[in-house]
């Protein structure tokens, strides 16, 4: 108990320590202000301290106060109008004019001392010429007296208000009169806080307060040794703090950067690239047919004023033309159409960063094999914005170059990748693009809800992709897998467009990506 | 992509068997073709644009049965002779190709006709590209008298009830008043001339690319026989839609029967239903498929698509659209043998990781700032023209958007900064200080690349809160090129975003690296900030450049 009493003790806030004292002989707030020197705010914060410690008990009462008012405080100084009428005849009858003078009442409060003191037989009033000559009654002696009372009362209100209840019966007579009157006393409601302290406040109060306890170690208390005679005062070290924030990347940017450490922690070389391209490398390289309804305005943007802009052609794409027209010397039958050089060269925001892998294809020589490549990057999409929608978002694209690669390994791959970020359960269905063969849709099953979630496509370049830009057929893993589903979930996110919303106070408290 | 709705008791009935829903469900997955739901007696599937034979009850429940092993193996379908001709002029240049047949003994009711027409509609939007490359028109057979003729007129001189219609209408009215005009007419907008089916008695059958006629072109409940025509811009195209329409009615229970097709120099006959054949190298679809399949195993896995085999070749159906080299044949192959089924393996091959070097140095540079406690950002690269002009007093060209999805988004960034504005304008109930920065790309034109435009990575850093002025941006950019190592000055320019006096350009090797400055209080007014804000931005490639230079 006494070693409880001690630690308390050294914990006590230097405001702590100085109100604790004064609470023995002063029972409220006020007066510990007024005892402490202290602001008010800082005996209110010391006070609320103590009594979350249970050092002291507070308890707040409902009580009526009498108080002055705005005549009342004048009335305190030079006694009441009636009163001072009085004093002024109180020897000897006097005519108007001397009582106004000597009893100091203009013109207003003559008359209504007049009217009062009639009403009362206090006074007699001679007509006398053109003057009133007015004499005390006996009455008016008594009324005089009793008017004593009434000031002594007021007198007692100019220190401090007075409690109601504490009132002597002649007081409260004379509050009962005045409150009658205009602008004399006032009465209102209080809530005093009064403090006491508990047992373990009784225990403190003896401790020694004299002695110094330091508060903060100085620089010049180590250097000039002083902190050996120190006491240093305990902390609340389970108290709350206030909140803090630092600089950060932006919550989606790292997630962004843990999957291209996935990637790169499986051998993969990172690809990067224009977002503008032609539809000749965006689409026509891919073998995305040129009639595809994914190339209209509806889900591509085009570039340019009013008018689509076009750009150049590389001097090699009849490669890709023939390949359309009639597969050329890939095998296929290709498309069977004529190809539009005009449709080829209009420019595009790239609609997948799959472009960047067919780029990556025609780089490419025969001693880099077996290679393996990915990319996160932006992709857009002719798309409203909505809850779940967004026209600009994340994809990453990996492709495996390889000679004796198969369809098994591009089931590793994603098993791999999606196992790393927490998603162990893929599965594969058929599904189709233009430019792979077979197709895969990719699921995963979300750990919690237990729902399979689509997050991409996936497959093996078609040899009329592969031909024309790598020289040969050699089995082409690739895929193109959505970020933003994976994302959302792990930081809460149901409104995708919060993605690029920049709530600096989101961006601030957001927890960190944790993998 | 086109969602059709099966229903599952049709279903049943043609594959003969009730499958368990969740059997169900995994084989239409498995199949390659994505079910969206099934709602009672409803099967709401999407159809991926590769197999357009699935878009009927008939097609799905055809591949679908031989896919479950109830039904495998190539089909075969009889056609009769019909002795029906129709003329092809050669007017029709607009949309030269077209290809009929005739089927007879059917027996409608209301749900088969419902799925005529759904495929009609769906085979039109996807294989007829919304009937720019096909449509295709059905008719109750005893309406008719042949020879019919495939002929271009102008569409002043003829009156016909298109369907829906009460009375005869001009034809050249159609697009004004007939809901598929409407809807078609930018395919025409080059026509004087619109191709027209007219039967001997010089009836209309239909207008092409619009409507039928109502007199003609209704088939209902009482018909058993029907006309179809099918015309586009593309043979094969159309031919292939033929062949899935007939064996469509085929499979209802219909019989097939040719007409010949007369052109002014050469006759036809339609359809042809023969089924073509493909080459199929059994090492190939094991290599890359990673499996170890013998001929035999092969032959079963290609039944179970509906595909036959004879010598080495693949015999496949007249109504596939998507065959068009043997690795689409493959992707079958691995279908029938099941996705699930194969193992995941992950090949011990060695390759060599490598972090694309600019992204590195870039990650550099956003961690010094994430130290000097800047917010990294993420916003758009489609912003409002006014934004990046107007509001920072500036004038200048910029890449707009032929069709944005609104003017919020209309033009790609230029620079970097208004973005950043945006954010701290709508960030003013937040706390301060608002440090904040983003490196991302703008967009600048420039007639020397292939794309006409030029793309650039960009630093801004923006510090807004009240005690903010010139000198502090100027420490930031000093503290990130000191420990960049590089040697810089600050030389005094002009521009209109700034206070003058308080603007200047970073320079290295006489070359301008971008510039920095205190924004001038038109510009903050212009985005209703009321605090200060002192920025930068700097060209982070070029920056790249030095620094790689420099070690």
């Amino acid at each position: 108990m006494q070693q409880d009493i001690q630690i308390l003790f050294e914990k006590l806030h230097p405001l702590e320590r100085k109100v604790l004292p004064l609470i023995k002989e002063n029972n409220t707030p006020d007066k510990i202000v007024l005892a402490s020197k202290l602001q008010e705010v800082e005996v209110i914060r010391a006070l609320q301290w103590l009594e979350n410690k249970k050092i002291i008990t507070t308890k707040e009462e409902l009580k009526e106060v009498v108080l002055l008012d705005n005549n009342g405080r004048t009335y305190s100084k030079i006694g009441l109008p009636e009163q001072r009428f009085l004093e002024a005849i109180k020897s000897s009858s006097q005519m108007t004019d001397e009582i106004k003078k000597f009893a100091k009442l203009d013109e207003a409060e003559y008359s209504v001392c007049i009217g009062l003191l009639r009403r009362k037989n206090a006074v007699t009033i001679k007509k006398e010429a053109n003057n009133l000559q007015i004499t005390i009654t006996e009455e008016g002696k008594k009324v005089l007296e009793k008017q004593k009372y009434d000031y002594q009362f007021l007198r007692s209100l100019t220190a401090e208000e007075r409690d109601i209840a504490s009132l002597t019966l002649d007081e409260t007579e004379s509050m009962n009169e005045l409150k009658q009157r205009k602008d004399i006393i006032r009465i209102e409601l209080r809530k005093p806080k009064t403090i006491s302290l508990t047992e373990i406040g009784k225990e403190l109060s003896k401790m020694n307060f004299s002695v110094s306890i330091t508060e903060k170690l100085t620089q010049e208390m180590l250097k000039n040794n002083s902190w050996k005679d120190a006491k240093f005062r305990r902390f609340d070290v389970e108290i709350n703090v206030p909140k803090i924030t630092g600089g950060k990347r932006h919550f989606e940017n790292q997630a962004i950067e843990y999957v291209k450490q996935i990637w790169l922690d499986m051998g993969f070389k990172e690809m990067t690239g224009n977002y503008v391209h032609t539809a000749y490398q965006d689409l026509d390289m891919l073998f995305v047919p040129q009639d595809h309804p994914a190339r209209t305005m509806q889900d591509t943007f085009y570039l340019g004023n009013k008018k689509i802009m076009h750009g150049r052609l590389p001097k090699d794409f009849k490669k890709i033309k023939y390949v359309h027209e009639n597969g050329a010397d890939t095998g296929s039958k290709g498309w069977r159409y004529k190809w539009s050089e005009e449709e080829a060269s209009k420019i595009l925001l790239r609609t997948h960063t799959t472009v960047l892998s067919a780029l990556k294809l025609q780089q490419l020589k025969k001693q880099d094999l077996p290679a393996k490549f990915f990319t996160v990057g932006k992709v857009f999409r002719n798309e409203a914005l909505d809850w779940k929608h967004l026209f600009e978002f994340y994809q990453i694209d990996g492709i495996v170059i390889d000679p004796n690669a198969n369809f098994k390994h591009l089931k590793g791959y994603l098993r791999e990748f999606f196992g790393k970020m927490g998603y162990p359960d893929v599965r594969i269905r058929p599904a189709h693009f233009p430019y792979t063969e077979p197709s895969v849709e990719v699921d995963v099953l979300h750990p919690v809800k237990k729902e399979w979630i689509e997050l991409g496509g996936a497959g093996i370049f078609r040899p009329e992709v592969v031909i024309p830009l790598l020289g040969e057929d050699i089995p082409v893993l690739a895929w193109g897998l959505g970020t933003g589903r994976i994302v959302s979930s792990y930081y809460g996110i149901t409104d995708i467009r919060d993605m690029y919303k920049n709530d600096l106070k989101q961006l601030r408290e957001m927890k960190l990506w944790i993998k | 992509m086109p969602t059709i709705v099966l229903k599952k008791s049709v279903l049943e009935k043609v594959i003969g068997k009730k499958l368990p829903i969740d059997k169900l469900k995994d084989r239409i997955s498995m199949l390659g073709t994505n079910l969206e739901k099934i709602e009672s007696d409803e099967i709401h599937v999407e159809i991926f644009p590769n197999r357009p034979d699935l878009l009927s009850e008939q097609g799905f429940a055809r591949a679908f049965s031989s896919f479950i092993g109830i039904k495998t193996g190539l089909r075969e379908y009889k056609i009769k002779s019909s002795n029906c001709k129709v003329i092809v002029d050669k007017s029709v240049a607009m949309r030269p190709y077209t290809a009929c047949a005739i089927v007879k003994n059917l027996k409608f009711n209301d749900e088969r006709i419902r799925e005529i027409i759904q495929m009609q509609e769906k085979l039109a939007t996807t294989h007829g590209r919304k009937r720019k490359k096909s449509c295709y028109g059905i008719y109750p057979l005893q309406k008719i008298n042949f020879p019919i003729t495939y002929i271009a007129k102008d569409p002043k001189t003829i009156k016909f009830k298109p369907l829906g219609f009460k009375e005869d209408i001009p034809a050249d009215k159609i697009e004004e008043l007939h809901p598929t005009g409407k809807e078609y007419k930018q395919i025409t907008e080059s026509w004087t001339k619109y191709p027209f089916y007219i039967d001997c008695k010089g009836k209309v059958l239909s207008m092409l690319p619009y409507t039928n006629s109502d007199d003609l072109g209704k088939i209902d409940e009482t018909t058993k026989d029907v006309f179809i025509e099918c015309t586009g811009t593309d043979y094969q195209n159309v031919e292939i839609a033929l062949n899935m329409f007939v064996t469509t009615l085929a499979d209802m229970g219909g019989e097939i029967y040719s007409i010949e097709m007369i052109y002014p120099n050469k006759t036809s006959t339609t359809p042809n239903l023969n089924p073509s054949e493909m080459k199929i190298d059994i090492n190939y679809v094991n290599k890359r498929l990673g499996l170890n399949l013998n001929e035999k195993e092969m032959i079963k896995y290609l039944a179970s698509m509906g595909f036959g085999y004879k010598n080495g070749k693949a015999l496949i159906p007249s109504y596939r659209a998507d065959i068009l080299h043997q690795v689409d044949l493959i992707e079958d192959i691995a279908i029938a043998y099941g996705y699930e089924n194969l193992e995941e393996i992950i090949p011990k091959v060695a390759t060599i990781a490598q972090e694309d070097e600019f992204e590195k140095f870039k990650k550099k540079i956003i961690y010094l700032l994430i130290g000097l406690n800047f917010l990294e950002t993420n916003s758009y690269h489609l912003i409002p023209k006014t934004l990046q002009l107007n509001n920072m007093n500036i004038q200048s060209e910029v890449i707009p958007l032929v069709d944005p999805i609104s003017i919020e988004y209309n033009t790609l960034r230029s620079w970097l900064l208004p973005s950043l504005l945006q954010i701290l304008k709508e960030n003013k109930h937040n706390e301060y200080p608002q440090n904040i920065f983003e490196i991302a790309t703008v967009f600048l034109p420039d007639k020397q690349k292939a794309t006409l435009v030029d793309e650039k990575q960009h630093l801004s850093i923006v510090l807004c809160n009240p005690e903010i002025d010139y000198t502090k941006i100027k420490q930031v950019i000093d503290y990130l090129l000191r420990m960049f190592s590089i040697e810089y000055t600050i030389k005094e320019t002009a521009h209109p975003s700034f206070i003058p006096g308080r603007v200047a350009e970073v320079i290295v090797n006489k070359i301008s690296l971008g510039f920095l400055g205190e924004l001038h209080p038109t510009v903050l007014t212009n985005f209703t900030i009321d605090t200060p804000i002192a920025v930068c931005e700097l060209d982070c490639n070029m920056l790249f450049e030095l620094v790689s230079k420099n070690n």
